[in-house]
């Protein structure tokens, strides 16, 4: 039915098959979209947000995308300003979860912020002592530069690509894309940054401040390097997610193993990084704020310290060995569990920055402040993640995502689509 | 509060964050203008 816009050498499950799982993720989506459209009419008393949760739930969820998809960022410096040859056969990939990612992002933040009508002040009347009016600059543009980054592709379509000037558009774009590579790594290095940073700014909430260097804490640039050293696994998690579905193979295994390994040392020099931060914040900075930190993982039923050892220990610095020793890289199931691990990781240190932060107790009359939230807020959360599929499904579905798929899949010509 | 009420100052913190804003747009429009341009002519030549 579909076959003209499916790549040429690519296999690809009936269009009724396809159709049919967009409709079961399609309704999962229009659920999130009903609970999106509740709060845009209702207003955030459709949340369990309250005064001690300002940043809450869809918070967590944006740093969490943010960070994941710094895959993006990370892989296009690495494949154009530095050169790498071989991620170009992932690139287009980690384009898209980037795009999907970022896409997301702006989508939460247009739901939090209860009045998106009003969108557009933060750029008309912008607060310029504010590190998230410079998340939110930087975050609008680097998704301009995502798009920019994703269209190529798109233009690849087998039936875009015959209209000669959408041939010619790739081409171009292809040539000059270290340029917008170079942009997209310097609007990351600032938002992905300046996300830490309003955590670690936060001298009214010992556990998350932090001293720094000049105008940025330690944060701003923990959270730069581990977005660059996480966002890989990511990008490589979901690539076997799509290779175990579809059940092929689509990116060889040289260049899986080379994007690991770089995660894996970029990963092993942030949890050093991160422990020294730890130590100096536990024994020097919450004590010369009177806490120690005791206070901060105990007398409640949920923050112990069993996060802070999942954290660094088990999902920063196991994934980070398993990744940088050439055996365990190699073995299939054990680099799997580093890339579960990292994403894990990754997502738990967003948590604690942004919810431990809020629930932890500050003043003497306070008390920890758990919090759940409520179906809407997790229904919008779920949405990004159907979105999510059904772009993927569609993107791998008619465009040449994977330049190594037709070698790694050499079909009967008779059989070349269904 | 209004469109037409833009809130500019001439101060360093402005001149840091728009200017950062406005480079990294700029970048991108000539890019997307150069490559727009190249390939409508060479779309031209092919013809």
């Amino acid at each position: 039915m579909d076959s003209a816009l499916i790549p040429e050498g690519a296999k690809r499950c009936s269009f009724p098959k396809f159709a049919i799982g967009i409709v079961i993720v399609g309704a999962v989506l229009l659920w999130g979209v009903f609970a999106m459209g509740l709060i845009w009419w209702k207003g955030l008393n459709q949340t369990n947000m309250n005064d001690y949760y300002g940043f809450a739930l869809w918070i967590w969820a944006d740093l969490a995308v943010i960070a994941v998809g710094g895959g993006a960022f990370f892989t296009g410096l690495l494949r154009y300003i530095f050169n790498i040859d071989e991620l170009k056969n992932i690139i287009n990939f980690a384009v898209i979860i980037g795009f999907i990612c970022y896409s997301s992002a702006l989508l939460i933040l247009a739901i939090d912020i209860g009045q998106p009508l009003r969108g557009w002040f933060i750029f008309w009347h912008a607060n310029v002592h504010s590190m998230l009016t410079e998340v939110a600059f930087c975050l609008s543009a680097y998704f301009a530069v995502l798009t920019i980054e994703f269209i190529p592709n798109i233009l690849e379509n087998r039936q875009a690509n015959k209209v000669p000037f959408f041939r010619h558009l790739a081409h171009n774009m292809h040539g000059i894309m270290a340029v917008f590579a170079a942009t997209g790594a310097f609007l990351s290095f600032f938002h992905q940054g300046s996300l830490g940073g309003v955590a670690g700014v936060l001298f009214g909430r010992p556990f998350a401040y932090r001293e720094g260097l000049l105008i940025w804490p330690w944060t701003f640039f923990l959270f730069t390097w581990s977005a660059a050293a996480f966002g890989p696994c990511f990008t490589l998690l979901i690539t076997k997610i799509t290779e175990t579905i579809t059940g092929k193979k689509l990116v060889k295994d040289n260049v899986v193993n080379l994007l690991a390994k770089i995660s894996g040392w970029m990963i092993t020099i942030y949890i050093i990084a991160k422990i020294i931060d730890t130590i100096y914040w536990a024994t020097v900075t919450a004590p010369s704020l009177g806490f120690n930190i005791s206070h901060f993982y105990t007398n409640n039923g949920f923050y112990g310290y069993w996060i802070l050892i999942t954290e660094i220990l088990v999902c920063g610095l196991v994934p980070g060995i398993i990744l940088i020793m050439k055996s365990t890289r190699e073995n299939p199931t054990l680099r799997l569990i580093a890339f579960i691990l990292g994403v894990i990781g990754i997502c738990l240190n967003r948590w604690v920055m942004v919810l431990q932060v809020m629930a932890v107790p500050v003043m003497s009359f306070d008390t920890w402040a758990l919090y759940f939230p409520s179906w809407q807020e997790i229904a919008t959360t779920i949405l990004p993640v159907a979105y999510g599929i059904i772009l993927i499904s569609v993107t791998y579905r008619y465009l040449p995502v994977f330049p190594q798929e037709a070698e790694l899949n050499a079909v009967e010509p008779a059989a070349e689509t269904e | 509060m209004f469109p037409f009420n833009f809130e500019w100052a001439w101060d360093v913190g402005h001149a840091i964050f728009f200017g950062g804003f406005w480079y990294a747009i700029s970048i991108m429009g000539a890019g997307m203008a150069y490559c727009i341009l190249k390939a409508a002519l060479d779309t031209m030549n092919d013809n």
